[in-house]
């Protein structure tokens, strides 16, 4: 699926933290990401015959025949949504392009970066390496379910405090991975957290300050390499 | 990725009846999902088992520890009475890729990844471990990473460091098929190229790994594994050893040294195993040990540091059983 297949007429509500929304903000009601997505839409009206524009818009609600489809339910940050979704697409490209969820980034796609970190059943995953219809039934937390403007998990308003990014495209992943560290059982130095956080590669180099955020809120006191 | 059919399949009748033909079965998925994206493999249809509930469990009797092959790393590594009684087994699965991806891979999928060569997992190029070529580019092209023990056929490597524990530990895998069920030794479990080039494990066609077992540990046992790598974290082996001892007090009574990527499947390295055997361990025998695994080493172009990076991972890691060092700061993880 592609970006014109999304609801153009749905904003991107969520975003990971609130200088990305102020930067979004200059251009009225439109976002980056929704203007990207009228111009796809509006290049479709313009290109395609009536009932191709119209199949398009209709693919959500109906997937075309040929296409062997799996009726899915999955409790996504805590609401339950059936889908219907053809058994190859991960549970990566289920969120972005069906359910809008564009705070999963993808990165690599094949698991080596943790761009799409996110939670299954509580246990932090790679969401590019797991088909949607796979999971019936699970609950999958992503970065919009942990926390929103205004109302910061805390680990994401350490995120902030402590500049745990500089482009923030692997933020997301790194935030939902640290949560998971929360309950996991990692000791509490700099090396462990290191290791921990070892399934989220951020190439700006951000790892000092990641450490410090998550320490911050680990509540650890204690720091040596 | 191109189009398949997918079942998931709650009971192992419900699985074996739908393994036919070229169906691929289907556990976390983690290698086969890069496999499949990456286009070296396209099955037309995928058996998940992933929610047969019967095959997710651990189970530790007496007689020892039995695994379902559904079990993921994470919960191997996590586990208290593992980490205990199998200190080998656990470190390899809390040392194997990412947290997230350990949340996901299963004992039984770590078991039968395929194998580990750069030429093998791109479509760019035919060889003879496809079957579609009779050459192995390996042997005369870029091969830092791959084997130094029976590397004349493929060079390939194979990544499970999970095998390698178990093999040392003496397990074995129980398969299912509709004819049955039937026991293969860890030793028995990966076929090497020179024997069979295209198959790659015991598992026949129609078979499930419904279960894997490692054997109590005699009196005053001892595991360690430990793997090195070109990062900290986070890396594929490119050199990792399982060792087991039966300790009385300082001398050894019986010792199993497996090596991990050292050649296309995991291997006993036996003059190592039998020097260490009646001995007292200390620094001497330990590093005496460390050459005699490597000693009938047949280096490529480019891998020739991978010898003294065995003999090496061996010493320090039969110390580490025994109990005379911690683990080594510069292993992975």
């Amino acid at each position: 699926m592609s970006e014109q297949n999304r609801d153009p007429a749905v904003p991107e509500k969520i975003v990971t933290d609130e200088t990305e929304q102020s930067k979004e903000k200059p251009f009225g009601h439109f976002t980056r990401r929704t203007f990207i997505a009228q111009l796809g839409a509006a290049g479709i009206a313009a290109t395609a015959t009536p009932s191709l524009a119209a199949a398009a818009t209709q693919e959500a609600a109906a997937p075309s025949a040929r296409e062997e489809t799996i009726a899915v339910t999955l409790s996504i940050n805590g609401k339950k949504q059936t889908l219907n979704v053809e058994p190859r697409v991960t549970l990566l490209d289920c969120l972005r392009e069906r359910l809008n969820l564009t705070g999963t980034k993808k990165g690599c796609d094949h698991g080596q970066c943790g761009a799409c970190t996110v939670h299954i059943n509580g246990r932090r995953v790679n969401s590019c390496l797991t088909f949607a219809a796979m999971h019936e039934g699970d609950e999958i937390t992503t970065i919009e379910g942990i926390g929103q403007p205004g109302n910061l998990h805390p680990m994401q308003a350490a995120f902030v405090e402590h500049d745990g990014y500089q482009c923030g495209y692997c933020t997301s992943g790194q935030i939902m991975s640290a949560v998971a560290v929360l309950k996991e059982p990692w000791g509490p130095e700099d090396k462990d957290v290191r290791e921990a956080m070892s399934g989220n590669i951020c190439r700006c180099g951000a790892y000092p300050n990641i450490v410090a955020a998550v320490h911050q809120v680990r509540g650890n006191s204690q720091k040596s390499s | 990725m191109n189009r398949f059919t997918f079942v998931d399949c709650a009971t192992v009748d419900e699985a074996l009846s739908q393994m036919k033909g070229d169906a691929v079965v289907k556990a976390g998925g983690i290698d086969l999902l890069d496999l499949m994206k990456d286009g070296i493999v396209s099955p037309p249809k995928l058996v998940s088992i992933l929610n047969v509930r019967s095959l997710h469990s651990i189970g530790l009797t007496d007689r020892g520890l039995e695994l379902g092959p559904l079990t993921t790393l994470s919960e191997i590594a996590e586990h208290p009475e593992i980490q205990q009684r199998y200190a080998g087994l656990s470190d390899a699965a809390g040392h194997a890729a990412t947290p997230q991806v350990r949340n996901m891979a299963t004992l039984g999928g770590n078991l039968m990844q395929r194998p580990r060569c750069w030429y093998f997992r791109s479509t760019d190029f035919d060889c003879r471990k496809k079957g579609s070529s009779d050459e192995c580019h390996a042997l005369q092209g870029e091969n830092q990473y791959h084997a130094i023990v029976n590397n004349k056929s493929c060079a390939m490597v194979h990544p499970s460091s999970t095998a390698v524990p178990l093999l040392a530990m003496d397990a074995e895998v129980e398969l299912t098929s509709k004819a049955g069920k039937r026991t293969v030794a860890m030793r028995d479990f990966y076929v090497a190229p020179e024997v069979d080039l295209q198959r790659e494990t015991a598992v026949k066609p129609g078979e499930l790994i419904t279960a894997i077992r490692v054997p109590s540990p005699a009196a005053g046992t001892r595991s360690a594994y430990q793997k090195y790598g070109e990062k900290e974290s986070f890396d594929w082996p490119i050199a990792d050893a399982g060792v087991v001892l039966e300790m009385d007090g300082r001398t050894c009574r019986k010792a199993a040294i497996v090596l991990g990527v050292a050649a296309p499947t995991p291997i006993h390295a036996t003059d190592a195993e039998a020097a260490l055997r009646g001995k007292v361990i200390d620094e001497r025998t330990a590093r005496e040990a460390g050459k005699l695994a490597v000693a009938n080493a047949t280096p490529l172009s480019q891998n020739g540091y991978k010898v003294q990076l065995f003999q090496t991972a061996v010493y320090r890691t039969i110390l580490l059983a025994a109990g005379q060092m911690g683990r080594d700061p510069s292993a992975v993880g």
